[in-house]
């Protein structure tokens, strides 16, 4: 028994040394493999500039990268048309993470048993790890220009299992009239966001986005908010020649991006942008701007034999979001992106209602994914709703060693200023169950304080590929949206490490 | 013996041959670049630094794919530019460059290499870096002739002096079209503008590489800037490198004027010259007429 006891730690330190010189070994024949960067794939290939001229590390955009995407994937030298491309250039590029990642949640409720006694006899909260190699889904990228100032982009995207959806489809029109103020984009695209999250540099479940671009209060059923998520519409947007001062106004369908109108008969988004760079000699060009998004969407669904109908959404309520923006940089190795949001939704979005049928397919609730109650004529607001709102801030520090090896952090925090409340809320975890009478929930339900921590290496990029082993932890607590613990909801607190090969060809 | 040593005269032989083309050119060395690390420019107000902590970063994030690591214009991407469509990199190591407000021959000055980064080099890869601060550029600028020994031998030309720009008269457009016929403008470009004159397909730069004269016609801005000062001072200075040579002595200040509204017919831009021309149904020139004889 004792040297059972003792033979545990042995092997783990065993099993540990040789993790330890398996991971030198792997940091030996990586760092040794290194070579001067290059390009990136697609539009590399076009061009012949190095990916560092248009990254600050792939795939977020440096400033001339910004440029290059405001102009519409173009150089602006002439010989942006595909006329002028060798005719077996096809600017594909793949890009998918095979990873090993640690994720634990704490506080998940579970089931226990009793000895002999195959039935749950009861619950408990534990926290549950999971370790293992796994894959990130598959994209597709291929953008450019169909003749001097029309370009497009279309991105076939993937989950894990291989099952695709169309996550970016536009066709643009770029220099109208002459002039880089006036472009014109249809389709499905990325909000404007000057801190992009498609081109984020994480990549863990919690830390692989930003909360503040996704964030929805606890029992709120709005998901048409979401400026992270691509969205369906048209953009007007224009820029100085020198990209110094921007804007840009988007009119969307208020659906989240989902394709097949099932949603609201008449609900649209506005997403609008302006900022301005400025030079600040040896700092470099730091800017500053605002965005504000101001939609609504629809809550109730005509019904048919009491379900509700896709398409058919109306009694449109209203929800809004809006910010500051931040990039600024202190010379070439140091830089700090920083996003500031106020949020609001309207008190019936807050008591659940705003997504009666699934709209990603516009069949009705529940068949997958979040859900709400119908707001059917004759319904009323439970006494105390009120509208949910918040405020956040994200900051997101960089230090970049060269252009192959950058380090990154990321603090957000979401705080709630005001609860949906209300004493017959839809969604009891907004207000029930049990603890919160006359459905007052605290103050802090639903906040969210999560940071990040990691680093890319590119060892090599060449103008064919591009290549980086990622490192990042993240951590995210959530207050009040862990099972019960009587009378208040829990505490929810998620770590995340993850290390892997992000590549692109 | 005798054997061992004809083996060893034919390898040095053959070593010779190999090495002689290399010698053509001598290739400086990173050694005697980086003694040039204390090279300034001047910008107005600003000083650019080639010592400065940045440029030697950006340098490498944005420039050296094509200019490469000893500015010799031989980056890794280099070998994918075909000549004639795309000209190969500069190489800075020569201290030559095309434009300038200095007379041909001279070295440019720092400002003419600031509005060469700014502005960048249509049809050509090399796209307009106004996205950097003006001291990332001044110090850019300082790099860039750092690569040179020019720069510590010579001091930059005097920039020629582009007279008031007169107002276009059609006498002036048709004045204009003398002087393109009398220096042979047409024998490179084309009687209409188009790159297509008899010596078009023959051109090579300094370093023998083919190169195709710049057609007006479709619709691309001069290399060197398109305002009409512009375009005086392309054929005033020539561009250096380039069979484009320097009309100094052979174009008057005033006629060079002439000449700018007569090439402006060309272009596709929309232009009062282009209008002018229409209603004097302005013919090409004629290559065979005698002089004088348009």
């Amino acid at each position: 028994m004792d040297m059972g006891m003792q033979s545990r730690p042995c092997g783990k330190l065993s099993w540990g040394i040789h993790f330890l010189a398996g991971a030198l070994v792997l940091v030996f024949l990586v760092l040794s493999s290194s070579q001067n960067a290059n390009a990136l794939p697609a539009f590399a290939r076009k061009y012949g500039l190095r990916c560092s001229a248009c990254h600050e590390s792939w795939p977020m955009l440096n400033y001339f990268g910004q440029k290059f995407k405001d102009n519409g994937y173009q150089l602006m030298n002439d010989r942006d048309a595909p006329i002028w491309q060798n005719p077996s250039y096809w600017p594909v590029t793949f890009r998918i993470t095979p990873i090993w990642h640690r994720v634990s949640t704490g506080k998940v409720s579970v089931d226990t048993y009793t000895s002999g006694n195959p039935v749950p006899t009861g619950t408990a909260i534990q926290r549950i790890t999971s370790t293992g190699f796994d894959l990130s889904g598959l994209d597709f990228h291929t953008g450019g220009t169909l003749e001097k100032n029309i370009s497009f982009y279309v991105l076939p995207s993937s989950d894990s299992t291989a099952s695709f959806h169309f996550e970016t489809v536009m066709a643009r029109f770029d220099n109208l009239f002459g002039s880089s103020w006036l472009n014109l984009k249809l389709g499905k695209f990325e909000l404007d966001n000057l801190l992009s999250e498609k081109r984020i540099l994480t990549l863990t479940g919690n830390g692989g986005i930003y909360q503040l671009y996704h964030f929805i209060p606890v029992g709120d059923n709005n998901i048409y908010g979401q400026m992270g998520d691509n969205q369906l519409g048209v953009e007007v947007m224009g820029h100085s020649y020198n990209d110094r001062t921007r804007y840009s106004a988007s009119l969307l369908s208020s659906s989240d991006g989902n394709v097949g109108l099932v949603t609201g008969a008449n609900s649209y988004t506005g997403f609008f942008t302006l900022s301005q760079a400025f030079d600040v000699g040896k700092l470099g060009v730091d800017r500053i701007g605002g965005y504000a998004m101001v939609g609504e969407a629809a809550t109730y669904y005509l019904t048919s034999g009491t379900v509700p109908i896709g398409g058919s959404g109306i009694a449109n309520k209203s929800f809004h979001r809006e910010g500051f923006v931040g990039q600024f940089y202190f010379g070439e190795h140091f830089d700090v992106q920083v996003v500031t949001q106020h949020g609001s939704d309207n008190a019936w979005f807050g008591q659940g209602y705003g997504n009666a049928v699934n709209p990603s397919n516009g069949t009705t609730c529940p068949t997958s994914g979040p859900c709400g109650p119908n707001n059917t004529p004759g319904t009323t607001l439970p006494g105390g709703a009120q509208a949910p709102s918040w405020n956040g801030v994200l900051v997101e520090p960089h230090y970049v060693y060269s252009p192959q090896l950058i380090f990154l952090g990321r603090y957000e925090t979401i705080r709630m200023s005001q609860q949906a409340n209300g004493a017959g809320c839809a969604v009891s975890l907004a207000c029930e169950p049990n603890g919160y009478a006359n459905g007052v929930a605290p103050s802090n339900l639903g906040n969210i304080s999560t940071y990040t921590l990691g680093f890319r290496y590119n060892p090599f990029m060449t103008s064919r590929a591009g290549f980086a082993w990622h490192n990042e932890y993240n951590w995210l607590h959530q207050d009040g949206t862990g099972p019960s613990l009587t009378p208040i909801p829990s505490n929810v607190n998620t770590g995340e490490f993850l290390t892997g090969f992000d590549f692109d060809f | 013996m005798r054997t061992k040593l004809q083996m060893w005269t034919l390898m040095m032989g053959v070593a010779a041959a190999l090495a002689l083309p290399t010698l053509s050119r001598a290739q400086l060395t990173s050694g005697e670049i980086q003694s040039r690390l204390g090279m300034e420019s001047h910008i107005g107000n600003i000083t650019g630094h080639a010592n400065s902590g940045r440029v030697k970063y950006d340098y490498r994030r944005y420039c050296v794919g094509c200019h490469g690591d000893l500015g010799d214009g031989n980056g890794e991407n280099a070998v994918w530019f075909d000549t004639p469509m795309y000209q190969k990199p500069r190489d800075f190591q020569l201290g030559v460059f095309k434009c300038r407000s200095t007379p041909t021959g001279t070295l440019p000055t720092d400002q003419d290499l600031f509005d060469a980064i700014t502005r960048g080099f249509d049809r050509s890869n090399m796209p307009p870096w106004n996205t950097f601060t003006k001291q990332q550029r001044a110090d850019l600028v300082a790099w860039v002739k750092h690569f040179s020994p020019r720069w510590t031998n010579e001091k930059p030309g005097v920039p020629i002096t582009i007279p008031p720009e007169p107002e276009v008269t059609a006498e002036r457009i048709k004045a204009g079209r003398d002087v393109f016929a009398r220096v042979q403008c047409w024998k490179c470009h084309g009687v209409q503008g188009m790159a297509n004159g008899p010596s078009a397909s023959t051109l090579t730069d300094d370093q023998g590489r083919p190169i195709a004269p710049f057609n007006f016609t479709d619709g691309a801005r001069p290399k060197c800037g398109d305002t009409d000062q512009d375009i005086y001072r392309i054929f005033m200075t020539g561009l250096d490198g380039t069979p484009m040579p320097s009309f100094a002595d052979n174009i008057k200040p005033d006629e060079a004027w002439d000449l700018v509204f007569y090439l402006r017919t060309f272009m596709a831009q929309r232009s009062v010259e282009k209008e002018m021309a229409k209603k004097l149904d302005l013919k090409p020139v004629n290559p065979n007429a005698p002089a004088g004889q348009q």
